[in-house]
């Protein structure tokens, strides 16, 4: 059998302990073990995005992060965005701007845009292209989605 | 052929409402297959093949099996072993049960790195992956055959030695065995449009070009899943991310040799598919595995084996010569194409054969192609599949005679341009279509008028085609007493489709959008409805919807007629109601929609409509793009300054997810032409499969997309709708080798077109 650990962490606002094998990274961890299915493989590797969370307000790509090392810390998924009091300003722009076609890519676009904005409240298009080239779209070529996220920084 | 209604004159269609499945993609609650899960459910991997052809001498699993943790493993063997009949893969294609059962699990022999050998399903993803280490495979070796035009010569070694040459007149339909020996080309097309040796006599200016591409893949973000739940009762249920549920069905049925009653395959998102998610890996495996342990089981696919074993498109080598007179008339034209199957025959040979001078009217052609199997993977249906190579070869030449006769290639395009009547070389004759609006706009286009200085800069445009299909969708609408219709829909919504085809059933009833509530069900729930693929699912599904909420309609009059006691035919649906005569007092009699949806109850139930459309009307697509690009001559890397689309879409239904269709095409267009290749070592190892090294366009690599929307209504379709999704991708490639010639002189004719590709050209030859 293979070694398990338990870690504790707070993710999406609630204090959670969960049971990992020491393998998992912390991309397996929330889909297979925690069930937040919101964050996406896409390759595994570090090389589209679309596992990007929060780590301690951090933007990492969650397939390269161990679970064991987010003991400790804050972790925020597609699936914390939103807030009491709805969609926040770049999920609505998403919307809006029709900016995901498949929406595979879109959970990991949204956390890292939201990471964006919390660094740089009012980014230039070059600003957002530069941001966002670690997450692959490949359905709208970018350009509704830059459009979306300059949209939300307006908001 | 129906009448289209009231062009432009619309309330819904052409409005930009958000997607109704918008909320649950923005808030990570959409489920796609990846994100199935269940209560003991097993975790399914893999074995790849090493080797780009060898013979498999024999498989031990026991090691394997005996690992605490793994509950079943699984080869070729495993499956019931199944004769040479065809099967349907979609779109009107065929393949033959023992391919797909090869291709699934190997056989005999593996025929490309990254080929299934055996799968695995334990008790944690972990166990499963450790499980593959320990099954033994001894493989004897063979030589590999990597290169499509060394796969044609009589000495190669032969893949299958069952496989003879047969040769067609069209891609679809089949045609006369025609060789005699083992060989690896699957298919010769050939087919003939007047006098090309006489066409070119005619020419003043003849121009003749070689071209290659290389293999690119589809690129979806999401990997292949499949996971399956074989009940006690012998029922299967599926969940796969795919293009075509009702396709996976009927697959995994043929494969497994069970009745398709005996199969549901559940909806669940799909995270990208461009052709690539049809045809079947994963879910036969999770159905016998499910079958033998009695447990749910899911499998999702690597990125490396997803770039090594799945998609992608064909690379080709091809020539294509060209003749003109000194005023721009065309004479003449040779297309000769050679497209790689990869392991098994079925490349898109034939639909690139009979895009390839499909803009344009030829009056003597000649086009000939081969469909070639080599040691690299089957090659899937990617977006306009063929079309984007032999549209940049000929694309390629054409910019070439305008350039030789000193004519504007806008002008030059359009005195050749194809129109409503004209005959293509493969003998279709064409409706109404857009093309000479298409080149019009470009020609008139900001951009195209605009001047574009500096250095090593350049504007190169190219057109596009594409046939855009029909074929078969169903649905079903049930009226709720508030005055909403759920819409129930077989067809994957990959891009925007439950919104675009809700808009139609919107549109004929005279609600809103956001009164429709479509869903996606499971293939037990609607009627059969083809892969969203072929740019059909707008149009078809949308045309399905129009008769269902015609249907409704006419179930509304009668009704109306009932409750107001008048005579049925007095009672007419417009204007989102129902209206009859005047009432003894003098007053109209009318009903809203949402007035008689909330008397139904009442007055005998409520009412549903549902439509099954099979049509063969579907409206072809032209497009023509413009873009400037500036070379680094120091790097050899080719940036794109500025981008303009022009598209006929028929009828833009949403404009946004039309734009968002272009502008994706455009994308990937780009990556074929610059970036994205398949890199194989001489032994057949894929040498650049992870997304660091195949390298597709990220936001830093393009500029915002412009587009053009043309709206030509297709007259086959109630609402003008054309398909949108396919047609974006054909002219980037030829576009930016045309701006590249324009910025530096040089004629790329390989792709992609890298900074190593033109590198080669552009630096000194140091011997």
């Amino acid at each position: 059998m293979t070694d398990r650990m338990i870690v504790s962490a707070t993710i999406n606002g609630e204090p959670l302990e969960f049971l990992a094998d020491q393998r998992d990274s912390l991309l397996e961890a929330l889909r297979e073990r925690i069930g937040l299915t919101g964050t996406k493989e896409g390759c595994n590797d570090g090389n589209c995005g679309a596992c990007s969370v929060l780590m301690d307000g951090r933007l990492v790509n969650s397939c390269l992060v161990m679970a064991a090392e987010v003991e400790g810390a804050d972790v925020t998924t597609v699936e914390g965005l939103a807030t009491e009091d709805g969609l926040i300003p770049l999920q609505q722009a998403f919307l809006e701007e029709a900016a995901l076609q498949c929406g595979i890519c879109t959970p990991g676009f949204l956390v890292a845009s939201k990471a964006l904005l919390d660094a740089n409240p009012n980014p230039t298009e070059y600003e957002a292209r530069y941001w966002l080239a670690g997450n692959l779209c490949r359905c709208t070529g970018y350009d509704k989605i830059i459009r979306a996220v300059l949209k939300a920084a307006e908001a | 052929m129906v009448a289209t209604e009231k062009p432009g004159n619309y309330q819904v269609v052409g409005t930009r409402p958000i997607r109704h499945d918008g909320t649950d993609k923005v808030t990570g609650r959409a489920g796609y297959g990846a994100d199935y899960q269940a209560a003991g459910m097993l975790f399914g991997r893999v074995l790849r093949s090493p080797h780009a052809h060898a013979r498999i001498k024999s498989i031990d699993t026991s090691k394997a099996e005996a690992l605490e943790g793994v509950r079943g493993v699984i080869t070729n063997a495993d499956f019931p072993q199944p004769d040479d009949s065809q099967v349907e893969i979609g779109e009107g294609a065929t393949t033959s049960a023992r391919w797909m059962l090869d291709n699934v699990l190997a056989g005999e022999k593996v025929l490309y790195t990254g080929h299934a050998v055996a799968a695995v399903a334990a008790t944690d993803p972990h166990i499963a992956e450790d499980a593959l280490d320990l099954i033994e495979v001894e493989y004897e070796v063979l030589e590999p055959v990597m290169d499509v035009r060394e796969a044609m010569d009589e000495n190669a070694p032969v893949l299958h030695d069952f496989l003879r040459t047969e040769q067609i007149a069209s891609a679809f339909g089949p045609g006369d065995m025609v060789g005699q020996k083992p060989t690896n080309v699957a298919k010769y097309l050939e087919f003939k449009a007047g006098d090309a040796d006489a066409g070119f006599e005619e020419a003043d200016v003849v121009v003749e070009r070689e071209f290659t591409t290389t293999m690119a893949h589809q690129g979806y973000i999401e990997p292949h899943n499949g996971s399956a739940f074989y009940n006690r009762d012998g029922h299967i249920t599926i969940w796969s991310s795919t293009q075509g549920a009702f396709g996976v069905r009927d697959m995994t049925a043929g494969l497994l040799q069970v009745p398709v009653s005996q199969v549901t395959c559940e909806p669940v998102e799909i995270g990208g598919g461009f052709g690539g998610k049809i045809g079947i890996y994963l879910e036969p495996l999770a159905a016998l595995l499910s079958k033998q342990t009695g447990k749910p089981v899911k499998f999702t696919m690597t990125r490396q084996a997803v770039l090594e074993a799945t998609g992608p498109t064909s690379g080709t080598y091809m020539r294509v010569k060209v003749g003109a007179k000194n005023d721009g008339t065309l004479t003449a034209a040779h297309v000769y194409l050679v497209f790689e199957a990869g392991a098994y025959p079925g490349s898109p040979m034939g639909a690139g054969a009979m895009c390839a001078l499909a803009p344009y009217q030829v009056p003597n052609a000649h086009v000939e192609g081969y469909d070639v199997v080599l040691n690299k993977p089957k090659v899937a249906a990617y977006r306009a599949p063929g079309a984007p190579a032999s549209e940049y070869a000929v694309e390629s030449v054409m910019d070439e005679v305008a350039q030789q006769l000193e004519l504007d290639p806008m002008d030059f395009r359009l005195k050749n341009a194809a129109v409503e009547g004209s005959r293509r070389p493969d003998g279709a004759v064409y409706g109404v279509i857009g093309n000479e609006e298409v080149m019009e706009v470009v020609k008139s286009s900001d951009h195209y008028r605009s001047e574009l200085q500096g250095e090593n800069r350049g504007r190169g445009v190219a057109m596009g085609f594409w046939f855009n299909v029909g074929m078969e969708s169903s649905a079903y609408a049930s009226v709720q007493a508030d005055g909403t219709v759920s819409l129930s829909l077989g067809s994957a919504d990959i891009g925007g489709t439950r919104a675009s085809i809700a808009m139609q059933l919107a549109e004929t009833l005279g609600i809103s959008a956001e009164d429709v509530k479509p869903q996606v069900v499971d293939t037990d729930s609607v009627g059969y409805t083809m892969v969203t693929g072929g740019s059909r699912t707008t149009f078809a599904g949308g045309w399905a919807a129009y008769e269902s909420a015609m249907d409704i309609r006419r179930q509304m009059e009668e009704r109306a007629a009932a409750i107001w006691d008048v005579d049925r035919d007095q009672v007419s649906y417009s204007d989102g109601g129902v209206n009859g005569p005047a009432d003894d007092d003098g007053n109209a009699r009318s009903m809203t929609f949402k007035e008689l949806a909330g008397q139904l109850a009442g007055s005998g139930g409520m009412i549903q409509g549902r439509a099954d459309v099979n049509s063969m009307e579907a409206g072809p697509a032209f497009a023509g793009h413009i873009v400037d690009v500036e070379v680094d001559p120091e790097t050899g890397k080719v940036d794109i300054l500025r981008y303009t689309a022009v598209q006929d879409a028929g009828t833009a239904i949403h404009p946004s997810y039309v734009e968002g269709q272009i502008q994706g095409g455009v994308a990937q267009g780009v990556g074929m032409a610059l970036t994205e290749e398949y890199f194989y070592a001489p032994d057949g190892r894929l040498l650049n499969s992870s997304l660091l090294d195949y390298r597709m366009p990220t936001a830093l690599d393009l500029p915002m997309i412009e587009t053009h929307i043309v709206e030509v209504p297709n007259p086959g379709h109630p609402y003008g709708v054309r398909g949108v999704g396919e047609v974006p991708i054909v002219p980037p490639a030829p576009a930016i080798a045309n701006a590249i010639a324009d910025a530096i002189g040089l004629r790329m004719r390989d792709l992609p077109m890298s900074p190593r590709a033109m590198l080669e050209e552009l630096l000194p030859d140091e011997g």
